[in-house]
């Protein structure tokens, strides 16, 4: 790893996560992909599923790439330019391992699901038995290959657990309609019915969620 | 400084005898748009690329220039194989209405005047008149859709104009180191070249062609000007730093060494009176000035776009600082108000706002790819 490049997100492991989140989204929906990297996910909706797919990217190099692929990504920051959507604008809004890194999760999320029908979230789980394991028995913070960067330069400033995400669900009244956990290799099938082993065993959480209209009626 | 009018020559145009009904209230009798076309339309004539100019560009953009012999001034953007590629687009340029490459402006003949061109009478005309225009022309030419329309600067503000007037005729819009108005600063600096034309002695109110004459020493201080604009503080200090043109030694003479930076300033101010008129000069950078798209739609940019099917791409370049990156992501912000679709790429560059006519390569690719991806979903073959 090239230590002078700018520190702002964890490595993608986009092949996982492409196949399982493409796998949630319907046919010819309009999708908008935040931290969408190199458009990966937008061209394989595009391509493979007919969507109208945007994204949005922060590393301008990143865009660059994109666009010079055909893409239609725009430079933008998922902490200030969702405002500027109108409501309803999507079907899917998603965040792909990028939650970790914004600087307001929750408010993100209402943005998501304001702009969009549905939001699908993906994360690194914190709660991993590994990064527990490390911590008991060092007293230090974790490292691995998701977890790579010292506590001081890490761009991943709020990482969570599978467990602390469905909490934030229910306190903002988003209900989850999917879920499952994954481990590296995307492989998911163990801990489905049960969030307990999920959050020992899953490396990332894969949501996809939607606004709970009981919510707003008050 | 040469004080002769530029000659005229014949540029290839289309009339259009119903005139056209300006934003101001006048109407134009008759007007001429001079234009150039490269490649070769489709057959279902879906395939035209529209580039507009800047302020001081013409319909030349991809060949040699016939009156001032200068290379095309989009040659690295336009042609065969290039990111507007003409073996593929039928890329279509014209000057704009206040020109003076064969367009009607301030040098043409006067509706009102039998003999005489208008000069300062030109009637005021806004970026939407320039476009209007245009799009007589792109409907002479038999294109109800231009596959994209492209423009730098105040070629950026007509793409955004087109967008916004003729959503349908649109399928792809690139507004290049562009705003949707002109900011205070920007009309301030057009401001002093105006006054600079009209200090010069031969200006003679704008009827300059009466004197057999040209304002030659104001339009070159408003070139001047103008040009340190386009330019950034670090591409005037790799190009001339401090040097002086005679080496290092202290004249007795106030004015007696020149530095590098003043010589180059002086060329760029002598070769742009041979090839422009100062009417047309004072009419377009009136039109910049003039432009604010948010206005027109009772303040709100995004209501300019509401409901647009275009699809849009916004570049700006990092050490622009007259069109700064800020600007296009107002726009872009907009567009997303409006749910169109929008790709905004901020190219690294140190070259200023010249640096959408040089040789920017992340730029070129960003243009090439954002088409390529577009004409796929034109279904262009």
């Amino acid at each position: 790893m090239n230590d002078a490049a700018p520190v702002r997100f964890v490595a993608k492991n986009m092949r996982v996560d492409l196949e399982l989140i493409a796998g949630m989204i319907a046919p010819g929906s309009r999708v908008l992909d935040i931290g969408c990297g190199d458009g990966a996910l937008i061209d394989h909706l595009f391509r493979t599923r007919e969507c109208d797919a945007r994204g949005i990217e922060i590393d301008m190099a990143e865009v660059t790439r994109a666009v010079a692929h055909g893409l239609p990504v725009m430079q933008g920051d998922a902490d200030t330019d969702l405002t500027h959507y109108p409501d309803d604008a999507f079907d899917y809004v998603v965040l792909s391992r990028t939650l970790q890194a914004v600087g307001r999760p929750r408010e993100v999320l209402r943005q998501m699901l304001r702009i969009g029908t549905r939001a699908i979230v993906s994360f690194p789980n914190f709660g991993h038995w590994s990064l527990r394991w490390q911590l008991l028995t060092t007293g230090r913070m974790p490292m691995t290959k998701t977890w790579g960067r010292m506590w001081y330069e890490t761009p991943n400033i709020h990482p969570c657990t599978i467990r602390d995400f469905f909490s934030l669900c229910d306190e903002e009244g988003y209900r989850v309609e999917t879920w499952l956990a994954a481990d590296d290799a995307g492989r998911h099938a163990p801990w489905r019915r049960a969030p307990m082993l999920a959050n020992l065993f899953g490396e990332q959480g894969l949501f996809l969620l939607r606004r709970d209209h009981r919510a707003f009626r008050a | 400084m040469d004080q002769s009018p530029f000659p005229e020559i014949a540029h290839l145009h289309e009339t259009f005898t119903e005139g056209l009904d300006l934003d101001c209230g006048a109407h134009l009798a008759q007007i001429d748009i001079a234009y150039r076309t490269y490649g070769t339309l489709n057959a279902d004539r879906s395939n035209a690329v529209l580039v507009c100019h800047a302020l001081t560009g013409d319909q030349y953009v991809a060949e040699t220039h016939p009156l001032t012999g200068k290379p095309a001034w989009w040659g690295a953007m336009v042609g065969a194989g290039k990111p507007v590629d003409t073996d593929r687009y039928f890329v279509i340029c014209s000057n704009v209405l206040g020109g003076c490459m064969g367009s009607t402006g301030p040098r043409s003949r006067s509706d009102q005047n039998v003999g005489e061109p208008w000069g300062t009478l030109f009637p005021p005309v806004t970026i939407q008149d320039m476009v209007r225009a245009q799009k007589k022309l792109i409907d002479r030419l038999g294109i109800s859709r231009l596959f994209a329309v492209i423009g730098g600067s105040m070629g950026g503000m007509q793409a955004l104009a087109w967008a916004s007037l003729f959503p349908e005729s649109v399928f792809a819009a690139v507004p290049v180191a562009t705003a949707a108005h002109h900011s205070a600063q920007n009309i301030a600096f057009h401001e002093v070249g105006r006054q600079a034309i009209f200090a010069d002695p031969d200006f003679h109110g704008g009827r300059y062609w009466a004197h057999g004459v040209i304002p030659a020493r104001g339009l070159a201080v408003a070139r001047m000007t103008a040009h340190i604009t386009y330019l950034s503080e670090a591409a005037l200090t790799r190009k001339f730093g401090r040097r002086l043109q005679g080496g290092d030694v202290l004249s007795p003479i106030l004015f007696g060494e020149r530095f590098a930076v003043e010589s180059y300033l002086e060329h760029q101010g002598s070769s742009f009176v041979r090839r422009f008129d100062a009417n047309s000069y004072l009419c377009i950078t009136r039109a910049m000035d003039f432009f604010d798209l948010a206005a027109d739609h009772g303040g709100s940019l995004g209501a300019a776009f509401r409901g647009s099917k275009t699809r849009f791409l916004l570049v700006s370049f990092s050490s622009d600082w007259l069109f700064p990156t800020a600007e296009s992501r107002t726009i872009a912000r907009a567009l997303n108000q409006a749910a169109a679709n929008v790709s905004f790429v901020e190219i690294v560059s140190d070259k200023g706002h010249d640096a959408f006519l040089l040789d920017e390569p992340d730029f070129h690719r960003t243009i090439a790819g954002f088409l390529g991806g577009a004409a796929e979903a034109a279904g262009l073959a």
